[in-house]
């Protein structure tokens, strides 16, 4: 079975001290693109398996969720929701969040959750993060199916709900969310290494993070200019209000505000790959 | 000359000490804590490693060093479709070398090149996940350690061949049986089609059969004109796989050349006896007039040998100096093999020496006696007339190593596996 010759290319690895920081191999992550796909693809299909419901947790779990909120916050708590129906208020920010947040966690515990297989076999590190900015997002195209559901059957029993231009944007938003929870789960991650800690804070401060973004609020409910200002650095602020804004017509889209949030994902993703590429070349002597 | 497989040079990789331990800010601010009240912080965070270099590394720390060498500037060639073994004793670095070569991690100064495809089995079996069937573990196995999708489409059939799990293929792998779980695993990391191919020694654990599997498919790989990186303190697996080896002790390259040669190093290392040990007029072991000068194992050709054939007979001398006239003793000697001793050696009678200076005896061991392994040799001279006196005596003088090269020639024929005992007679059978 080592008769053939291996159709691909020679193989040619320098291995050396020192890499400079900010090379990051590329190539090399493309040509694991295999391996991406099958990660996806194993938990995508591995976490539901042995479970009566099955995928349907996908869909359980942030009905849940809008359902619990339009209880405590839209009828006990009488929060604002800007004139829109409470349920597609609630709902279409809880499935950004929880796509934001599944990135996020997935990318946190990509090196220390995994270090089995790293400390045993190589492989480009960076897939396993990237892998999970795949899966959320087949949890995401589930959940943005229910969720325009209710959307539609809104609109026919006569919501007022004005979708607009923005709706062109919503991909974008989508990469946006994509993109910045990949940027904190690597820096998470890289920091996990050496601040255990992290892993219990993590929880907790995902939890504070979403009260701080308007999820279960308005952004209209903020007003002083300087926590207005806060509330807007917060990069899911825009992601949320904007996405709001594009399928009701309601909300305070601040076009200064979504250009500042993209300027933070962005600092964040670039400063977290060449952190996490940094970290992951010598993780295992650490852990 | 062809470019070789795998170069290396001055590669070393060193372990800072102090940051190992403090996983957390609680840990930070306690060794911040104890610093700042003048304590040594490294006492409050010495604790004994899980792995080996780990136990070396906490005992530099122990010391007082602030940086342990794991690997220290260690630089050698591989030629392609050589089969290299890397031995040297626990903790000696050839793990972190090993992960080094398959990118695991980082080498703190120098650095290496490899050309072709690496394969490395570390352990077999990596990446599989129990919820998945043995088909999907296929895949997902196979695309860790570097293969892509289609190439394991072509070759899915063949693995599933060579696993014999045809029936159980799309059971979830937790519940196979353990064997099941070893044989699927090696089968995806036997059809990775590597140019070079690294092997560690974990994956020497599991049954014989297994065992023989794997040595198999080194000897397939290596006769295909691939090279094979061989990690291991098994011996006879090195003596039997590899023409060429390297020695490592204390994370350093102290030896580069032929197996037999690099395992009587290895030998006189981990017996700490060398083949051949020899005493000056000062410090010479003896009593009562008995000087020893030299104990030695010596091959056919009368050269010193740390590394014998298990065909080769051998020779035991020692050489001696007696301050006087007409003394009487005789000579034993011991061999200890695996914790026990495989035999006592004694002179018939006792021997007269009419003149002092030097004498020689020597004994002769005939080939297809020993063992496979590291022989260690006792020496005890003494005389039992009356009140038993004793002369001289050392129970681990010399040391060597017996190898079995498996080309069918001696007592194991054509037998792959393990065999029992301190002795091994090539012995006839017969059928009547």
């Amino acid at each position: 079975m080592f008769e053939s010759k291996s159709a691909g290319p020679s193989h040619r690895t320098h291995i050396r001290a020192g890499q400079p920081w900010w090379r990051i191999d590329w190539r090399e992550i493309w040509e694991y693109r295999d391996l991406l796909a099958l990660l996806v693809k194993r938990d995508l299909t591995a976490i539901y398996k042995q479970t009566i419901l099955g995928p349907l947790w996908f869909i359980i779990q942030p009905l849940l969720t809008t359902v619990v909120f339009t209880v405590i916050f839209g009828r006990v708590g009488g929060l604002s929701t800007d004139g829109i129906p409470h349920f597609i208020f609630y709902m279409s920010g809880t499935i950004l969040w929880n796509y934001f947040q599944g990135v996020l966690n997935h990318g946190a515990g990509s090196l220390v959750g995994n270090t089995g297989v790293l400390s045993k076999v190589y492989f480009p590190r960076m897939v396993i993060p990237l892998s999970g900015v795949f899966v959320n997002f087949a949890h995401l195209a589930l959940n943005f199916v229910l969720f325009l559901g209710f959307y539609v059957w809104f609109m026919l029993r006569g919501s007022d709900m004005n979708p607009n231009g923005w709706l062109l944007m919503f991909p974008l938003l989508i990469v946006q969310c994509g993109l910045m929870g990949l940027g904190f789960g690597l820096w998470v991650s890289a920091l996990t290494i050496k601040y255990r800690d992290l892993r219990f804070a993590l929880p907790f401060l995902t939890q504070l993070w979403m009260y701080a973004t308007p999820v279960v609020y308005p952004a209209s409910l903020v007003v002083t200019p300087q926590w207005k200002f806060l509330l807007w650095l917060n990069p899911m602020t825009a992601v949320v209000e904007f996405n709001r804004y594009a399928f009701t017509g309601r909300g305070s889209p601040d076009i200064a505000g979504l250009g500042l949030s993209w300027v933070v994902t962005l600092v964040i993703l670039v400063s977290g790959l060449l952190l996490f590429n940094k970290v992951q070349r010598t993780f295992v002597d650490t852990i | 000359m062809t470019e070789p497989a795998i170069s290396v040079r001055n590669l070393s990789k060193c372990y800072k000490l102090g940051t190992i331990g403090r996983h957390t800010l609680v840990d930070e601010a306690q060794y911040l804590w104890h610093k700042i009240r003048g304590k040594d912080p490294r006492e409050h965070f010495s604790k004994i490693g899980h792995t080996a270099t780990e136990a070396r590394r906490v005992e530099a720390e122990q010391e007082g060093n602030q940086e342990f060498w794991a690997l220290k500037d260690v630089s050698f060639d591989v030629q392609p479709g050589e089969v290299i073994g890397i031995i040297g004793r626990n903790g000696a670095g050839k793990s972190t070398l090993l992960k080094i070569l398959t990118r695991i991690t980082e080498p703190t100064s120098g650095e290496a090149f490899i050309n072709g495809r690496v394969a490395s089995l570390l352990e077999v079996g990596t990446g599989f996940h129990p919820e998945l069937t043995g088909r999907e573990n296929v895949y997902m196995n196979g695309t860790i350690l570097g293969m892509k999708k289609r190439e394991i489409d072509a070759k899915f059939d063949e693995i599933v061949a060579f696993s014999e799990l045809e029936k159980f293929i799309d059971t979830p792998v937790k519940r196979y049986s353990s064997g099941m779980y070893v044989r699927l695993a090696f089968a995806v990391a036997a059809h990775l089609d590597p140019e070079i191919l690294l092997i560690d020694e974990v994956l020497a654990v599991g049954d014989m059969e297994f065992q023989k599997k794997c040595l198999g498919k080194m000897q397939d790989v290596s006769e295909s004109g691939r090279t094979v990186f061989f990690v291991s303190h098994n011996m006879a697996a090195v003596s039997r796989l590899c023409t060429r080896s390297l020695v490592l002790i204390n994370g350093e390259l102290s030896f580069d050349g032929d197996t037999p040669d690099a395992v009587s190093k290895y030998t006189a290392i981990s017996l700490k006896a060398e083949a051949c040990a020899s005493w000056s007029d000062k410090d010479a072991p003896g009593s009562n007039g008995f000087r020893l000068k030299e104990v030695s194992v010596r091959g056919i050709d009368d050269e010193p040998v740390g590394s014998v054939d298990i065909r080769q007979p051998l020779c035991l001398k020692i050489r001696f100096s007696l301050d006087r006239d007409k003394m009487k003793f005789r000579c034993a000697m011991a061999l200890y093999t695996q914790g026990v001793c495989a035999f006592t050696t004694i002179e018939k009678e006792e021997r007269e020496y009419l003149q002092a200076g030097e004498h020689c005896l020597l004994v002769r061991l005939p080939g297809n006696i020993l063992s496979e392994g590291e022989y260690l040799v006792g020496v005890s001279v003494f005389a039992s007339r009356g009140v038993k006196s004793h002369f001289c005596r050392i129970p681990d003088a010399v040391a060597f190593h017996v190898s079995d090269c498996m080309d069918g020639g001696s007592a194991r024929g054509d037998y792959a596996e393990g065999l029992g005992g301190v002795v091994r007679p090539n012995l006839e059978w017969v059928h009547e």
